[in-house]
């Protein structure tokens, strides 16, 4: 199977169904003469021409909206919001409109929309550069939020949503985008929407991730079997809909459970994912359910300030530790 | 007794009889379906906020004379007449506002969410400017797939203040999208005066930074509306070229149904309503033409009245949303992982106390 880039996986995907289907047209800035802000759709302007590649102005709120209402008549565009940051100032559109319009008008009209956008922070990119707004979304009924953490499920997701009827934000990580992995190429494979996938199987401990976490988890797993920890990985992949069965078969198995995400810690997706947890397999639990997230600060610039802001293998590796020894210390992020 | 001629006499002789009883018994079915909806409200069988088009009924049929079946209408919340003008019947509209399934939405959307698509009625929409770039991207759509037909952004005068309005103009011209920004001016935005608002009161001016070509309708006068309307929509069809119409009418009422209107002078409200009563002067018209009598006036209002009690009885009978489909609809495909008519029907036991 060949090993190509994330970023290749999305390109190569974004290519395939542009040819397969002449609804699918992609929006955004500075993706067609620029070749994209992180070269996602390098040569697809070449490749299909101005009506499907289209260059949009800095005009986030104008453009989301005219992908929806051009969903609403039966196109497909997939746009890219340059980083999630800036997607804020489409968000009317998005939630007030994209993820009500099929059932607040009794299903009659669809939007087969999606949204793709790097979330989340590196390379002391700063406060107003840095977020992760992927549960603000997840928190919208009618959205899909799906998060892929590989190439192979990059592509297999990127098809799922471009031939979904719903609007789907597809988070992409801009540290993800140079990771490599296997991706069959003569495969018209898809990722279902809503399904989560243990990556890593162990018995000691479960690690709940997505997108970036997910990678540092499987690196964190990979370095404490050399301790003698065994570490079950699960990938989210969809945040919404969440596979809660999914996470709570591990649990209950493993009877132990830290959850990493990249956002804030305070109402964020770890949140969520440790009520479940405590709701559906409390019985099952040797320890309590533990969070690993974002410092609360808008992120600053310093190199060094900025990167112990953010979750990494080391909060992660001090979290499992914690909830092998059935202590609440892990909480460090709470005050 | 005036006796009712053939053919449309001087200053209409171009037009034809049948159309202005047509635009007529609409007028007078939007003003009477408000009327009694506003009762309806007080009556409690309607529920949550309901604007009404009491005072615009030759703005709404003006603009429907003039557009064809294969064009499409984003409105704002205040829509009730736009949907019935549309041709979608008095009964399945009254039933959205009732909340009942035969509604347009299946009771999902309510007074400010109307819906058709067979109509071609792509909804109301109740966030101020939010239908504005979703009626551009359905122009963007017509355009891309070489399709006839136009789009219509109907808005309110307030909504020329907010920033989606702008960046649509810029969308639009730019990509030459069929689009008509149709601009009901009734002077106020909630309580707020298009001059306390507004820079540029001028609202059809507020297309000139981006090069979009605008006008301003008397918004009482029925065929002056349909006439612009029918100007400019063949010209943003033939040549993608999207315009502004400022069309001027006057709001009988406050804001909503709740809105007691302190805020405008009762003077002023009340020499409105007497001198710029579209339905009313659009009956002296025909009547003076000798187009209609007396004896079709009544015959007419007595059409709609039963029209309108019939569209009332038909909500009042309609049967309620089932419980059991609350998440039906939560997206277009089945997906797993979500919640389904068992789920549904255990949370409402549960949220009705009845465990």
């Amino acid at each position: 199977m060949p090993i190509i880039t994330y970023r290749q996986a999305l390109n190569d995907t974004l290519g395939e169904e542009l040819a397969r289907d002449p609804n699918v047209l992609l929006m955004g800035e500075e993706i067609g003469v620029f070749q994209g802000s992180y070269r996602i759709t390098e040569g697809l302007l070449q490749e299909f021409g101005p009506k499907r590649v289209v260059d949009t102005p800095i005009a986030e709120e104008g453009f989301v909206g005219v992908a929806i209402g051009a969903a609403m008549l039966g196109l497909r565009p997939v746009v890219e919001i340059m980083t999630i940051n800036f997607i804020l100032v489409a968000i009317d559109q998005v939630v007030n409109h994209a993820s009500k319009i099929h059932y607040m008008f009794g299903g009659q009209v669809r939007v087969p929309l999606v949204i793709r956008t790097p979330s989340g922070g590196t390379g002391q990119l700063a406060a107003t550069h840095s977020q992760s707004f992927e549960n603000w979304f997840a928190y919208c009924p009618g959205l899909k939020v799906v998060a892929p953490a590989t190439p192979y499920d990059a592509k297999g997701l990127l098809r799922a949503a471009v031939r979904d009827d719903d609007p789907v934000i597809f988070i992409e990580s801009l540290a993800l985008y140079d990771t490599k992995g296997d991706v069959p190429d003569d495969d018209d494979y898809v990722v279902p929407i809503g399904v989560a996938e243990v990556k890593r199987r162990g018995e000691d401990v479960t690690v709940v991730a997505y997108s970036r976490m997910t990678a540092v988890a499987l690196q964190v797993a990979q370095r404490l079997e050399n301790e003698g920890i065994s570490v079950e990985v699960v990938d989210l992949r969809s945040l919404r809909p969440l596979d809660r069965p999914t996470i709570i078969e591990s649990v209950k198995k493993t009877g132990r459970a830290v959850v990493i995400a990249e956002d804030w810690y305070s109402y964020g997706v770890t949140a969520e994912i440790a009520a479940t947890i405590q709701e559906q397999a409390f019985d099952y639990l040797d320890a309590p359910v533990l969070r690993v997230a974002g410092l609360e600060v808008p992120l600053p610039y310093a190199k060094e300030l900025s990167a112990v802001s953010k979750p990494n293998a080391n909060s992660l590796i001090y979290a499992i530790h914690q909830v092998l020894a059935g202590s609440s210390r892990g909480a460090l992020w709470a005050k | 007794m005036v006796k009712v001629k053939e053919a449309a006499p001087s200053g209409l002789e171009h037009e034809n009889v049948e159309d202005l009883k047509h635009y007529y018994y609409q007028m007078l079915l939007i003003r009477r379906f408000e009327e009694r909806t506003s009762e309806m409200y007080v009556k409690a069988k309607i529920g949550g906020y309901c604007h009404l088009n009491l005072g615009e009924e030759a703005t709404i049929v003006g603009l429907m004379a003039a557009l064809k079946p294969e064009d499409y209408i984003f409105t704002n919340y205040r829509e009730h007449g736009y949907i019935i003008a549309r041709g979608v019947p008095p009964g399945p509209v009254m039933a959205e506002l009732f909340g009942k399934e035969t509604g347009v939405a299946r009771g999902r959307g309510g007074s400010m969410h109307l819906f058709s698509r067979e109509h071609n009625f792509m909804g109301g929409y109740a966030i101020v400017g939010g239908q504005v770039p979703l009626a551009v991207g359905a122009a963007y759509a017509l355009r891309y797939q070489g399709k006839p037909g136009v789009v219509v952004a109907q808005m309110g005068d307030g909504t020329t203040n907010i920033g989606a309005f702008y960046e649509s103009l810029n969308l639009a011209k730019l990509w030459r999208c069929p689009v008509l920004f149709f601009i009901v001016n009734n002077g106020y935005g909630m309580g707020t005066s298009v001059e306390m608002g507004s820079s540029e009161p001028d609202l059809w001016k507020k297309g000139a930074s981006f090069r979009i070509h605008g006008e301003r309708i008397d918004g009482t006068d029925v065929l002056a509306v349909r006439d612009a309307v029918r100007r400019l929509r063949e010209r943003a069809e033939s040549e993608g070229e999207p315009a502004i119409l400022d069309v001027v009418s006057f709001r009988f009422r406050g804001h909503s149904v709740i809105d007691a209107d302190r805020y405008r002078d009762p003077e002023a409200v009340r020499a409105g309503r007497e001198h710029h009563d579209p339905v009313r002067n659009f009956a002296a018209l025909l009547h003076d033409h000798e187009i209609v009598d007396d004896a079709w006036l009544k015959v007419t209002a007595e059409r709609v009245e039963r029209e309108v009690q019939e569209a009332i009885d038909f909500a009042n009978a309609s049967p309620d949303p089932r419980f059991e489909d609350l998440y039906e609809n939560m997206y277009a495909t089945p997906v797993p992982n979500t919640p389904g008519r068992e789920d549904a029907l255990q949370a409402v036991r549960i949220n009705r106390g009845e465990w």
